[in-house]
């Protein structure tokens, strides 16, 4: 069902299965004084399940905008299957292949649910403005197929009930999954999800997990995850990169970033490690 | 005070929502001929109301102005409602495209009356040339990624003068060669002139004014709508004064000596009947709700629900917002040229950004993103503003109509209080209803199980 979108660039398949599917590098972003993000780099391999950690304000939604376009970078590059994305604005990334949900949900609030996943459809919906005000066969026949891949996508995450609700309307665990529906609609090559835990309680916490796994197994994803539920990141991710003041303070598997120094002592403070401490 | 007076004039109220709700219902019928049947006898109904039978009439005069009114201020609103409702952006323009198109539907038949083609040919030739090259510029500026938006615009309207100049040019030539033609011609003789090329004219003339209308405000708000809600909010009002201000200089400022300034435009055709109203608005009301109930709309609301979300979808807001407001003023000029000709004369003063309110306080009435509460809003607050409180008021005394800019306020006011959604806010009828799809209850789309915990 998800054909990853095909780009015109030169390079062969098999060199494209080469390169990481997100590679960033010594991306910098300078808000008048601050430095949000020094010199970032980070390099995600293609069907990964990755997670950048970090305490409050460590810059990581930060890294996120500029991923997705929303805030230009200062100074570094941005490539997606080896496409530089910096200079492109928010709406062409998404067409390029990256879908996101955000720390706060950020839903269409007064939409149906099944509108929700209907707009990011846009951009494959297959007619134009004429079609549409001419109610032509194609505009039909299209609008019903699209209309039954976003219903497919609800059963897919059980929201098939809600389709005719407004999305204000849901509760908050159920909008957190229509925002991951939404995402993938847009049918991305790589998901950004921020904080897709945030609020939830361990029950749903558990379900969250396996939607995660579901997903990437499902669509042929790769994702990448900011998450500070250390219970989730600790259980599913397979690399993990921590942030702290805008700069990577340490990379690696679950287990080395649980036992790492530095990290310990970023989000619990200096001391804390040298007493046994730990994420 | 007359009981009866005031009881004709609220069943009339009554009668004319009871007709909306019906024609709305009508045109939502499934079967093709049931819809066409329905709206036939939509139109009929007004129709005979307008006709006297037996020296009666159920409207008069006055109500027959009223209800072009209220259909000329629907299509304006609905217009409004698709940037302010839908698209989010708070605009105080629509008055100034409705003068616009008003001005330019009424020169292009006044001059075609007054034995002049000129007026057709250049209007025809500069909408369909400033069409072209808003599209081969498009195509161009494509090409290159992030040009400045300010770029872009210098181009266009470097396109815009070339098309414009070109069209004089090739206009004036070819209305100077069939000058002749008209010769001798007078109304009642000639195809030139006759019922039927009136009626042309007339469609030809409000199309031509509704489309100049579009490609100004694509021209204005390309640059325009990259600021703010607010801040476009105050730009557009600045433009409905400029509309205005250039209005009255018609004569002096522009090469427009058949508008006369701020004396006013006289000796406009009236060709407007309620066949035209009814067509025109009924067209307008279906392309709305075409585009609304499809993907291009969806995108459209998206913008005004969440800008950064819209963006992470891959929606181009800046071009949905752009879509927008072109579609809305397009209407506007539409229910402008309409407005025109029923009414016959044309003063600057219609078209003061003061007035330029009412649009808005008709589609916050009858509920932002509700097209039913706007073109029940439109014909209700036009019959009750105009219609009883005017006849009510006139009663007490010569100065006692003005009471009624304190009544309606304080309507509007008591509304906003008890009901802040508009009055008919989320709610469609008929036709314009949302189209709902039947939730599915199998676990299993595809043979793809539900993933476990669900």
């Amino acid at each position: 069902m998800m054909q990853p979108a095909t780009t015109n660039s030169p390079m062969t398949a098999q060199a494209r299965a080469a390169v990481p599917a997100l590679d960033i590098q010594n991306l910098t972003k300078l808000f008048g004084g601050l430095k949000a993000v020094n010199n970032f780099s980070l390099t995600v391999q293609r069907g990964a399940l990755d997670g950048l950690i970090g305490p409050n304000g460590a810059g990581k939604t930060t890294v996120f905008n500029m991923i997705t376009g929303l805030y230009v970078p200062t100074t570094g590059d941005i490539f997606l299957d080896g496409d530089n994305l910096v200079g492109m604005e928010p709406f062409e990334i998404t067409q390029s292949g990256i879908g996101r949900t955000f720390q706060n949900i950020r839903l269409f609030p007064t939409l149906t649910v099944l509108d929700n996943v209907r707009i990011a459809y846009h951009t494959h919906a297959g007619y134009g403005l004429f079609d549409g005000l001419r109610r032509n066969a194609k505009f039909e026949a299209k609008e019903r197929e699209l209309t039954e891949r976003a219903e497919d996508f609800l059963n897919i995450f059980g929201l098939e009930r809600y389709v005719n609700e407004q999305a204000r309307n849901l509760p908050y665990g159920e909008q957190r999954r229509v925002e991951i529906a939404r995402a993938l609609a847009s049918e991305p090559k790589l998901l950004l999800l921020d904080e897709p835990a945030a609020g939830m309680n361990p029950g749903e916490i558990e379900k969250l997990m396996e939607l995660i796994h579901f997903v990437r197994d499902r669509f042929n994803l790769t994702i990448l995850l900011i998450e500070h539920q250390m219970r989730l990141v600790m259980n599913i991710c397979e690399r993990i990169t921590v942030m702290d003041f805008g700069e990577v303070i340490a990379r690696g598997n679950p287990v080395d970033i649980q036992g790492d120094k530095r990290v310990v002592e970023a989000y619990l403070g200096r001391g804390a490690a040298g007493r046994g401490g730990k994420v | 005070m007359d009981l009866n007076q005031l009881a004709i004039s609220l069943v009339k109220i009554i009668a004319v929502l009871a007709w909306v709700y019906g024609l709305l219902w009508a045109v939502g019928r499934k079967p093709w001929w049931a819809k066409a049947l329905g709206i036939v006898i939509a139109f009929g109904i007004i129709q005979l109301a307008l006709t006297p039978i037996n020296g009666t009439q159920v409207f008069n005069d006055f109500d027959r102005g009223l209800l072009f009114q209220a259909c000329g201020m629907t299509m304006v609103a609905l217009g409004l409602n698709l940037i302010y409702g839908f698209n989010g952006q708070f605009s105080l323009g629509q008055w100034g495209f409705y003068g616009i198109g008003a001005y330019t539907a009424a020169d292009v038949t006044y001059r075609w009356v007054n034995h002049d083609a000129s007026g057709l040919l250049v209007g025809g030739l500069l909408v369909i040339l400033v069409g072209l090259m808003i599209l081969v510029v498009g195509r161009l500026i494509a090409r290159y990624k992030g040009m400045p938006v300010l770029s872009q615009f210098t181009l266009y309207l470097i396109g815009a003068g070339v098309a414009a100049v070109i069209s004089v040019l090739i206009g004036n030539a070819i209305a100077n060669a069939i000058a002749p033609a008209f010769g001798a011609a007078d109304a009642s003789n000639s195809v030139l002139l006759g019922n039927v090329a009136q009626n042309v004219i007339l469609v030809l003339a409000v199309l031509v004014g509704g489309a100049f209308a579009a490609e100004v405000s694509f021209l204005f708000g390309l640059p325009v709508l990259s600021l703010g809600s607010d801040y476009f909010g105050i730009a557009t009002l600045g433009f409905t004064i400029v509309v205005q201000t250039l209005l009255v200089n018609t004569d002096t400022l522009l090469p427009f000596p058949e508008m006369k300034g701020g004396r006013g435009m006289i000796g406009i055709p009236k060709l407007t009947t309620w066949f035209w109203a009814f067509v025109f608005m009924l067209a307008v009301i279906i392309v709305m709700r075409n585009l609304i109930y499809s993907s291009t709309g969806r995108a459209i609301i998206s913008v005004r629900e969440d800008e950064t979300a819209a963006k992470s979808m891959g929606i181009d807001i800046a071009r949905y917002k752009l879509l927008a407001f072109v579609i809305g003023s397009l209407f506007a000029g539409i229910g402008g040229g309409i407005y025109a000709h029923y009414i016959g004369f044309l003063s600057p003063a219609t078209f003061s950004f003061l007035l330029g309110f009412n649009p808005l306080i008709i589609i916050v009435f009858g509920g932002l993103g509700s097209m039913t509460g706007t073109i029940a809003a439109s014909f209700g607050w036009i019959f009750f503003l105009e219609g009883l409180l005017r006849v009510i008021l006139g009663q007490l005394g010569t100065e006692a109509p003005t009471w009624r800019f304190v009544l309606y306020p304080i309507t509007l006011l008591m509304l906003m209080l008890l009901r802040p959604q508009g009055l008919l806010g989320g709610v469609e009828w008929g036709f314009l209803r949302h189209p709902k799809v039947a939730v599915r209850t199998s676990q299993t789309t595809q043979g793809v199980p539900v993933p476990a915990g669900k």
